[in-house]
Order: structure tokens, then sequence, then C-alpha cells
């Protein structure tokens, strides 16, 4: 086998996080503490490896890790490195099997980097991949679900030493519901280590080089803004976007349902777009838009508000009125886009009675 | 109502005296280094300038740039024990994480961190663990520390963790000031334990200052209550500043917006302060600035603070004009424009300079600049007036127009119209509206937390008692308090129709403060 693993430099912390917070698309959480986790975990003199996927032997054992709960609890109970490795430690007691590597259940938001926090504590490498290559609202909403794998077991673990495993579920939507409970439970927040993959499957129905991908985003922007160029413009190049909207929000409706996020936001169009209003629906992530009532995108793809100047993502929480926003697209992975994929993290999936339109199609 | 309204720049010390809704007096001094001595030589010549009719004073009202600039130069600070109660959470970002480390090598005193805290909904993290706490004082005591921060996870919420480290902490060091996180901030624990560590490392020079201010008011003959402005533009008492000054931080753009509102009358506008150095663009929302909805930094550390949202551009009276180069600023000649403009006998072209060839003004010996190619003035003029414009319209968060105030210094380079802006007004005494606005500053009372598990107007209910209750302690007048601000947020993935609710009161500061209660038998 080639020469596979890539040391990950401390250089490319900030723009993992930055990119990951634009893959967001809206939530996902600010991976800020994360990050401070991070600097401080390479200051201590530990690292971090990247894997291929395509480097994983068929049969390797891949644990894939989230922080799952409300993001304004982990305003308060920081993430820590330590319980974010306890429920890998913990699947592994319960197969009786080590891991081989980690990889991230979702690229979008903090979670991007839950893998590299327990793989600096754990010497695993992190599989350059994830399973929505955005963030989701729902653990139902990975690729292995819509790949139809096994959704058990699942391990979890809070910062009191209390740890669930659910041994079984009858369906990734009722491993949603049990977990979800017990993360309730402990305080809405905890770590999580969901049903282990092999390394065949990870290749087979994981997003691939989606770690890359955030890094190489962030990046783009970083440069941008030292640079004082257009830190929205060039996400755009570095990330296959496109262009969708550019204006002022003027209007922001929050509620919520079922313990999600819902609302809507209106924006009003600037510069190009004058004369036109883009109206926004989001459940914790942007969902559905609009250009003057007729649908523009939706999820799969990713709707992503960016600020006009600095190209700051904005969280559906920190969006409000007033603010000078550039609306921009990035294309949902492939297997999402298909009928299979389109059932779990379509537009009917989130109830709306819309197809899912292809924008990066007509494009070309 | 007679109040005296001083505002502490970095330059001048700037009185006025505002008689009712007039503006009786002003003066400008320069700052000293010591702050006091500006003040009681502006106090002096504001009541030397009004002969007899000084009258008796009912309030003084000072904004400082002094706390900011301690924790911006790293002077005057204090060592801090930060106490930490949450763990086992957030074990592995202890306090000072992510400061800059040359501020941190001069704060931080000691670091502990005990198990405790709550959880969102009041449960408890895990119990108190007081012996740890009792541990902590003693090796407080033992360093020879005396001002500790408290920050407690989610105090927000439920404060019960600080209070009980408060009274064990004061068990063994009787003398020591105790800053409590719920006090200061809002739901963010390293924001907050940010602020909590700041306002302890600034105490004791608050306590010096506010005293030495007292002293000053009394040398200067003026009998009145003392209040010192916050960063939202409203007003504290002394005694309540002395416990949080960090409060006080970047008052000084906020007092001008304010006054600039005061004087045109104006309570919906853009308002652009022009400086020396730079100009200031916000904008004003039923008399008050839009605050910054994002963290904020102060010398280097990351909080929450209540600032207003303010954008500042490099372009001031003192602006350096490159004509060769065809560039504007960043760099100003600052004070020393009255030995260095071209219209004052110097020899370098600013802004002032351009604007007094252009007839927007007349400073200084016009003759010095009638010799400048009209085609350099008439480029740098639109070049100032590009400037405000896309300032202006980055700032603007409404799309029907309003009007703009122009105020400072320099404001003469504002142009007369503006895209999206309906008129452009000018003041009288537009260079002290800082002051103005110290002077007019209301008492405000805030909160923002997590209630959960009862209705939402049981929830906005309760929030508003505490957030009057606030501004009560902060000096207000009771009969006058109205609910300013209120916005509630629905929390995602809480059960308990958890919900977030900012609430914010304002009322007239009470003059003269509330005595006892007569005996009344």
């Amino acid at each position: 086998m080639p020469p596979s693993y890539r040391d990950v430099p401390e250089d490319d912390l900030q723009p993992l996080a930055t990119g990951a917070w634009i893959l967001g698309a809206g939530g996902g959480g600010d991976p800020y503490h994360a990050l401070l986790n991070m600097r401080r975990l390479y200051g201590e003199g530990r690292s971090v490896r990247l894997l291929p996927p395509e480097a994983l032997d068929d049969d390797a054992l891949v644990a894939v890790v989230s922080t799952m709960g409300a993001p304004l609890v982990s305003e308060e109970r920081l993430v820590d490195p330590a319980v974010c490795a306890r429920p890998v430690r913990m699947m592994e007691e319960y197969l009786g099997r080590r891991f081989d590597a980690v990889m991230s259940l979702e690229i979008g938001g903090a979670n991007a980097l839950q893998p590299f926090m327990v793989a600096a504590l754990t010497a695993l490498p992190v599989v350059d991949a994830d399973t929505m290559g955005r963030a989701y609202p729902e653990a139902q909403m990975s690729s292995f679900a819509i790949g139809d794998l096994r959704p058990w077991p699942l391990t979890l673990a809070d910062v009191r030493d209390n740890g669930v495993v659910v041994a079984r579920a009858a369906s990734w939507k009722w491993m949603e519901r049990l977990s979800r409970k017990a993360c309730t439970e402990v305080g809405s927040v905890a770590a999580t280590c969901k049903a282990p993959r092999s390394g065949r499957e990870v290749r087979e129905w994981g997003i691939l080089h989606t770690v890359t991908r955030a890094i190489a985003l962030g990046r783009a922007v970083e440069d941008a803004r030292r640079h004082k160029e257009d830190p929205v413009q060039a996400a755009i190049a570095a990330g296959g976007g496109m262009a969708i909207f550019t204006g002022k929000v003027t209007d922001v409706e929050r509620r919520t349902t079922e313990g999600f996020l819902r609302g809507s936001a209106r924006i009003e169009g600037l510069v190009d777009d004058a004369g036109s209003t883009f109206s926004v629906d989001f459940q914790n992530e942007f969902t559905v838009g609009w250009i003057d009532g007729v649908p523009r995108l939706s999820v799969p793809d990713l709707i992503c508000v960016m600020d006009q100047v600095s190209g700051e993502a904005i969280g559906t929480e920190a969006l409000r009125y007033g603010q000078r926003v550039r609306v921009v697209a990035f294309p949902a992975p492939e297997l999402q886009t298909r009928p299979r994929g389109l059932r779990y993290v379509g537009p009917r999936a989130f109830g709306y009675d819309l197809d899912f339109r292809y924008v990066f199609e007509e494009a070309s | 109502m007679r109040r005296i309204g001083i505002d502490v720049g970095g330059t001048n010390t700037d009185a006025v005296l505002l008689v009712d809704d007039r503006v009786a007096a002003a003066v400008k001094t320069p700052t000293t280094d010591d702050v006091t001595g500006g003040v009681v030589d502006a106090l002096r010549r504001l009541i030397a300038s009004l002969g007899d009719s000084a009258g008796p004073i009912d309030a003084v009202m000072i904004g400082t740039t002094h706390f900011t600039n301690a924790v911006v130069q790293r002077r005057g600070l204090a060592r801090v024990a930060a106490v930490r109660i949450g763990l086992p959470s957030g074990a592995s970002l202890p306090p000072f994480i992510d400061w800059p480390p040359d501020l941190a090598e001069v704060v931080r005193g000691h670091v502990a961190m005990v198990e405790g805290g709550h959880e969102y909904d009041g449960r408890p993290l895990v119990p108190l663990d007081t012996e740890a706490l009792r541990q902590a004082a003693r090796r407080i005591r033992d360093a020879g520390i005396t001002s500790v921060a408290v920050t407690a996870v989610f105090s927000p919420l439920t404060s019960e963790c600080e209070g009980r480290a408060a009274d064990i902490l004061r068990a063994v060091l009787p003398d020591v000031h105790v800053t409590l996180s719920h006090e200061l901030g809002r739901i963010g624990l390293l924001e907050r334990e940010n602020a909590t560590i700041l306002n302890a490392s600034i105490i004791d020079l608050a306590h010096r200052t506010t005293r030495a201010l007292r002293e000053a008011i009394a040398e200067a003959g003026v009998t009145a209550p003392l209040f010192l402005t916050q960063n939202d533009g409203t007003v504290m008492r002394a005694e309540f500043a002395e416990a949080f000054p960090v409060y006080s931080f970047a008052s000084g753009p906020t007092n001008s917006m304010r006054g600039a509102a005061f004087l045109s009358g104006v309570r919906d506008a853009m308002v652009v302060d022009v400086g020396g150095t730079t100009s200031d663009i916000g904008h004003l929302k039923g008399g008050f600035p839009r605050e910054a909805n994002r963290t904020v930094d102060v010398g280097g550390v990351r909080t929450l603070f209540r600032m207003p949202d303010l954008l500042s551009l490099g372009l001031g009276g003192g602006t350096l004009v490159d004509p060769d180069e065809r560039r504007i600023g960043p760099e100003s000649v600052g004070h020393r424009i009255t030995r260095e403009a071209l219209v004052f006998g110097g020899g370098k072209l600013t802004a002032t300079d351009v604007a007094v060839a252009a007839g927007l003004v007349r400073i200084g010996d016009p003759s010095r600049v009638a010799s400048l190619p009209p085609e350099t003035v008439r480029l740098a003029v639109a070049t100032f007036r590009e400037m405000i414009e896309e300032g202006v319209d980055r700032m603007k968060v409404d799309a029907r127009p309003l009007p703009l105030l122009a105020v400072g210094g320099g404001s003469f380079l504002v142009p007369e119209e503006l895209p999206g802006i309906g008129e452009v007004v000018r003041v009288e005494h537009a260079a002290v509206a800082n002051a103005v606005g110290a002077a007019i500053a209301q008492v405000s009372g805030e909160i923002d937390r997590i209630f959960s598990g009862m209705a939402r107007e049981e929830a906005l209910a309760r929030a508003e008692a505490i957030a009057r209750r606030r501004a009560l302690e902060a000096g207000a007048e009771p009969s006058s308090l109205e609910v300013v601000e209120l916005e509630d947020l629905p929390l995602a993935y809480l059960p308990g129709d958890a919900r977030r609710v900012r609430v914010r009161v304002v009322g007239a500061a009470a003059t003269p403060l509330p005595e006892p209660a007569p005996d009344p038998r």
C-alpha cells in the first residue's frame, strides 16, 4: 500500500474550523471551543494524522463520533476531548475489539473537530470523510442511513461518567429517538460513538474527502481576508459554490417545535438583486430558499448565509434584522441527490411538498 | 434639572452643564495623566463660566476611558484568583484560555477549578465541592491575592453556587473583593468568565478612581451624586460602578451618539462622529445606539459586552492627504493638527486643509491652501464623500431614508447629501456631544437568562421583574422605569419550552439618591 497518512499541521486547524462552520449551512454549532482544545493538545505535543478513505482496509473498524445536544448548553458545558474519547473506549469494550480509525458524523460545525479531539488523545488516525458533507438536524440523515447500514449499537457518555449503550434499535429513526432521550436526561449534551463501520462501508457509503474540502474552503476564506480580497467569492471558488442572492435581512421569525429551532428569514435584495426578495426557512440548518415566492434551492444542497464583508458564516441562531449578507449555495454530495438520498434529506424529508431542483446542473 | 456631564477622552476632557434641555455652558480642557486633574480643571472652568448663575447641581455624570485603557495598556491591573465552579465539565479549557499571554501574565494570580454548577434547567450538575472551595480560599490568602473572580456553570440561570462560594471566600478572606459572574454576563461561560476576571483586575483601580473623582467634584465645590456612564448609553451610580467597572468599557462612542440624538431631537438616525483620526459611524434606534450582536474583544480578550455597533473609518480632520499617490490616510497628525496642518502654518496636507480649500469650512489661514491644484482638492473631496457614503450605507439597516447626524470636530467632512439619507443634520455644541450624552444618560437594568418549565408570559414577567430590580440597584427612579427591549428566543434541542429571554428597562437617574425612609414615630 502507498504511504497514505498525512500529518495535519497545526496551521490547518483554524481553516478546518472556518470551513466547517461554513459547511454547517447555518447549524452545527460554532467550533470555537473545539478549536481551543485542539490548539491546547497540539501545544502539549500531540498531533493528528489524516487518512484517505482509499487507504482503509476493508475490515478496518471505524468509530463515527459526534457531540449531540443543544449548542447553547455547550456554551456553558465546554467540550472536553477526554469526554469525547469516552464513548469510543466504551464501544471498544462493548465490542471487544479496538478501533483502527475515527471519523466525524458531520463535517458541518463543531462536530468536524470531534474526531480530531478523539484522535489527539487516542493516536487513532482521522478518516478524511464524514456522513453528511454538511450539518443536518438528525442522525438518521447520515449517508450510512441512506445506505441502509445497521444503525446500532451506539454508546453515549457525559461528563459525570454516565454511560449508555443503545444495544439495538429498530431503525435509524428509533436510534435517534432513543439516544436523544438519553442525551436530554444528562443535560442535553453528550458525546456519542455511533454504530461502528467497516473500512469497506466507509468507502462505499461515506461522504469522502470532506475534511480536506473543509480545510481548503476555510483556507481560501482566510487567505482572502488577509489579502483584503472578497472572502465570499473565495469561498465560492474553493467550494464549487454559486452566488444566489445579495441583500439585507429584514425579518427573522423563530420558534421551537419538537426540539428544533425552526423559523424563517426574509432578505431584501441589494445591488443586482434590488427589487427582489429572498426568503429562507430553517430547521437548525437552512432548508429551502425562495426568490419572490418561487422555490430557488433546497436541501440537500447547502444554503449558506455569509456576511457580505467578512465572509463569516451566519448561524440560524445569530441571524438578525439588518445584517448585510450574501446567500451562497454549495452542491450536495451526489449520493444525497439520488432518489434514495432525497428520501432522507430532500425537501420532503423536512415536510415540504417540493421536488428537489438541481441548481448546479442548470448552471453548467 | 441641572446636570453636569463630563467626558474624559484620550486628548480632551469635555464638560457641559445641562439645565433642563438646554446646554447652559460647555468647556474643553486637556486630559491629564491622573484623569482627576483634568476633571477638576474642567469643572472649575465650567462653574467659572457661569458666574453667579451656577446654582445647585442635581447630578454629575462622568464618562471615562480610564478602565478600558488600563486593560489595553496593561497598567494598574490587580492579580486575580479565578475560581471556576463546574468540574467535571470544562476541565480542558481552564480560566485564561485564549488570553493574550502578556495580559494573562499580569492578571493570573491563581486558578482553582472545583466541582459544582448547574444544568440548563436548574438541576445541579454535581454537588458543590465546598471543601475544595475552602482549600482554594486558603491558597488565595496564602498567595496574598485580594481580588477573586467566581464563575459557575449556568450561573445566569441560578446563582446559588456563586453565592455560596462568595460566603466561603469571605469567611477565610474577610477583606477580599469578590466578583460573581452572574452579575455581569450572559450565557457563554468563557466570555462571562473573561469579563468577571477583567472586572476583578480593575476593581481596585475603580475604587481609587471613583474616590478621586468624588474628591475632585467636592474640591470644585459641587455637592451632587456621582454617576459613571456605561457602554450601553446609560449610567450607574458610582457605588455600583465601583463594583462593576467593566460596564463602563468603551462608553465614549455611545455617549457621543446619544448626545447627538439629544442635541438634534432626532431619535432614529445614522450618526457620523468625525474626530481627528477616525470617523465612527453608527445607527441610533429610539435614541440608543444599535448594539453589536457578537463577541467583543477588550484588550485582546473575548467578551460579550453590550457595545454599540460601530464602523470606524480612517478619516478625520487630521487625516493625511497624499496627492501624488492619490491616497487618503489612514495616518493622521491627530492632536498635532494645530501645528502641522497647512492652514495652521504647518507643512502637512490634511483633510482639514482640503476642506478649507474647497470652501467647506473656514479654519486657520485659508490663503495658505489657495495654491492647491483644484484637481487635487476635487479628487480628495470626492474620496471623503465615497468613504463616508459607503460606511453609512454599510451600517444602515433600514431601507427607508433616515436623517444623518454629523457631529465631532471634523463634521465638516460630511457631505450635504447622501443616498438613502433624508437630511444631514448639523447641531450646535456638536464638538461636546459626548459630554452631553453623559449628562442626559438614564439608568438601566438588564437580564439575559434561560427560563424553562413555564409559559412564555410567565418567563417574560419574571425576566422583567429582575431587570427592574437591577435598574433600581443601579440608581434608577422607580416611577420612571420603562421596558425598552424585550426579546425571547426559543432554544433548539431543549425540552420544557426553554427560552432565552432578554429584557432591558431604562429610567431616569434618581436625584437625590433615595434616603432611608424617615422614621414615622
